[in-house]
């Protein structure tokens, strides 16, 4: 079990090592640098300063060893300052990374605690018509452009009704009224995990209801409810774990738009601002925290695998 | 939608009674027993032969898509304008028409550029084995656990003139479909990658390719002729799946502003300013999204039936 862990842990942190090359280098092909945006706010910089500050930053060196400087300091653990904030990087990026993972981890347990009794009713009753309207809202939930979905969810509960705030975060004052800004963000990024993960728990469901352990735990007499939360879920779970773990990087990559459509103060809203505001530190810095997160969300469910199934172990 | 026997058993029962169906025909009954994927193939023909005519419907009202026309903003539904105008002026179901070419257009380029590469390399992992197939999948792992979006993002924004591409192609107005087509294709292979991987490790052993093998024919050969027909069926079902999510991820990356370019429209870059319009204009900004809404479920839908039609195994799972 340790190896294991070990070997994945060092697996994660090659992949990290490979991105942070691969995102310095697109980020060294992005337009301009950062002299460029001293130039354009000083429009009476000479070249001759120009040149200077260049050098006087290490602009003028290729990129390898740009990047072996960066990654020097990197693992002394400075990663530079925000242009837009005039803050060190991590300071931008831990509490907004804190802010993502309230948002992503609210949406994932309450899609899976609507997604996994609704799979399961479905599979138990397949071809009826409960069955296919939960079908017909999984593929609507499956095919919704994300992004309008929370604009639709703004017209009605914020333009319309006037419910729940348009976006933004709270002042910090009131913990309750501050958790207004949350609700839309959730529901929005809820949907548009949810109708991937009951279609995964239908077929999961209907594929464990067909075996001999099914009709075993029947023969011996347990009620309906027994057999499905005792047999059916616990081994359904299994493949749904799978495909939960893959799922991750989409999950980031829906907290990203549904964060920049509600002004919610997160990672994703972070990573886009800085790569339009040319903030090259956060947004490589940013990127990077991103993948280890997803990174360490893959482990995470790979760990649970051993747990709902112990027939499989990691030596 | 009844509570009867599911129609494609009935399909099956007629064809266990005995008649000698071809496969084509086994394959349109099982297709046309799927009714949700028969209306979305006709919806997406429909919506096609429109988005194709763009141009004759332009010129059949009078109007420019791209005239900016300050005077006319935000004007309701009339005869010369059915949808009403933007927020420039311009004519919304023209422009709607025009978005829809480049959707599709990117949709469909994307999907069969990223299925040529997965199967490739599919493949290629699947008959050889060994230590080229776990590298291969250890790569398709890590492209798949990878937060596909802010990686996009930032190579969305990369300068092409820092690439060394030639200026002029670089100014031209489609290169941000190219751009987009190319980004897509660059994450969105890994799923036909594990498929044909899969489909091809179970190929392998099959005595026909045991029997190719004897009589000498050369690696290539096998997997062109003998293994590359036979894993047709998945590869079809995952690139027509795949579309919807292309085009979701088209118009996300336009809205965002760093997919297709304005002024070329697409449904995405028309939802650019709907965070402003829907105080005002609410309809400008249900639209384009909406036409993303039905056209990606329509595409899923009927990616669903070309399963039920073409894996016999997908319709046991789904009963």
């Amino acid at each position: 079990m340790l190896a294991y862990l070990a070997r994945r842990l060092t697996e994660s942190f090659l992949v990290l090592a490979i991105m942070s090359a691969l995102i310095f280098g697109l980020i060294g092909l992005m337009p301009g640098d950062p002299i460029d945006v001293m130039i354009f706010s000083d429009p009476e910089m000479s070249p001759e300063d120009a040149a200077r500050l260049r050098a006087l930053y290490g602009l003028d060196r290729p990129i390898t060893e740009r990047y072996l400087t960066w990654l020097g300091s990197a693992l002394q653990g400075d990663f530079g300052y925000s242009r837009l904030y005039n803050q060190p990087t991590l300071d931008i990026l831990l509490p907004r990374l804190g802010n993502t993972v309230i948002l992503m981890g609210l949406s994932f347990v309450l899609a899976l605690a609507i997604a996994l009794p609704a799979g399961i009713y479905a599979a138990t009753r397949p071809q009826g018509l409960v069955d296919h309207g939960i079908n017909l809202l999984a593929f609507a939930g499956i095919s919704i452009p994300p992004f309008w979905l929370a604009i639709l969810l703004i017209i009605l509960f914020s333009v319309t009704l006037g419910w729940l705030p348009a976006g933004g975060m709270g002042e910090g004052r009131d913990f309750w009224a501050d958790q207004r800004f949350l609700v839309l963000p959730v529901i929005a990024l809820t949907i548009a995990t949810i109708g991937g993960v009951i279609r995964f728990m239908r077929a999961a469901a209907i594929e464990a209801l067909r075996q001999d352990y099914v009709r075993t735990a029947r023969a011996k007499g347990l009620s309906g409810r027994q057999i499905l939360t005792g047999h059916v879920l616990r081994n359904a779970m299994i493949p749904v774990a799978t495909i939960l773990a893959l799922q991750m990087g989409n999950l980031f990559s829906g907290a990203l738009i549904t964060e920049t459509i509600f002004a919610y103060l997160g990672m994703g809203k972070t990573i886009y601002d800085s790569v339009v505001g040319n903030d090259y530190n956060v947004a490589l810095v940013g990127l990077l925290l991103a993948t280890l997160t997803t990174l360490l969300a893959n482990l995470l469910a790979d760990l649970a695998y051993t747990w709902l199934d112990p027939r499989i172990s990691y030596q | 939608m009844s509570e009867q026997a599911p129609p494609v058993l009935a399909a099956d029962a007629a064809l266990a009674g005995g008649a000698a169906l071809t496969v084509r025909q086994i394959f349109w009954r099982r297709f046309f027993a799927h009714r949700l994927a028969v209306v979305s193939l006709v919806f997406l023909v429909l919506l096609s032969l429109l988005t194709a005519s763009a141009s004759l419907i332009e010129s059949m009202l009078g109007v420019d898509g791209n005239l900016v026309d300050l005077f006319n903003t935000k004007q309701p539904p009339s005869a010369q304008h059915p949808l009403g105008t933007d927020e420039l002026g311009r004519d919304t179901l023209v422009r709607l028409l025009y978005g829809g070419q480049v959707s599709l257009i990117v949709g469909l380029t994307a999907a069969v550029g990223s299925a040529v590469i997965g199967t490739f390399l599919g493949i290629l992992a699947g008959y050889y084995g060994g230590r080229l197939d776990s590298l291969l999948m250890r790569f398709t792992d890590g492209v798949i656990a990878l937060p596909i979006l802010p990686l996009l993002i930032i190579l969305a924004a990369v300068d092409l003139n820092k690439l060394g591409l030639p200026s002029d192609l670089v100014a031209s107005e489609s290169v941000s479909i190219y751009r987009m087509v190319a980004l897509i294709v660059l994450v969105g292979w890994t799923t036909v990658a594990r498929l044909v991987r899969g489909a091809t490790l179970s190929m392998r052993t099959r005595e026909f390719v045991r029997a190719a093998e004897a009589l000498g024919a050369s690696a290539p050969r096998i997997m062109l002729v003998h293994i590359l027909p036979n894993v047709v069926s998945p590869i079809i079902v995952a690139t027509t799946l795949s579309v919807g999510g292309i085009i979701l991820l088209e118009s996300v990356l336009s809205f965002l502003g760093l997919g297709i370019q304005p002024p070329l429209p697409s449904w995405g870059n028309m939802l650019t300013n709907a965070q402003e319009l829907i105080w005002g204009s609410p309809v400008l900004a249900v639209y384009p999204g909406l036409l993303i809404f039905l056209t990606v479920i329509a595409f899923n839908f009927l990616g669903d039936g070309l399963q039920d039609a073409l894996d016999p195994r997908a319709i046991e799972t789904r009963d």
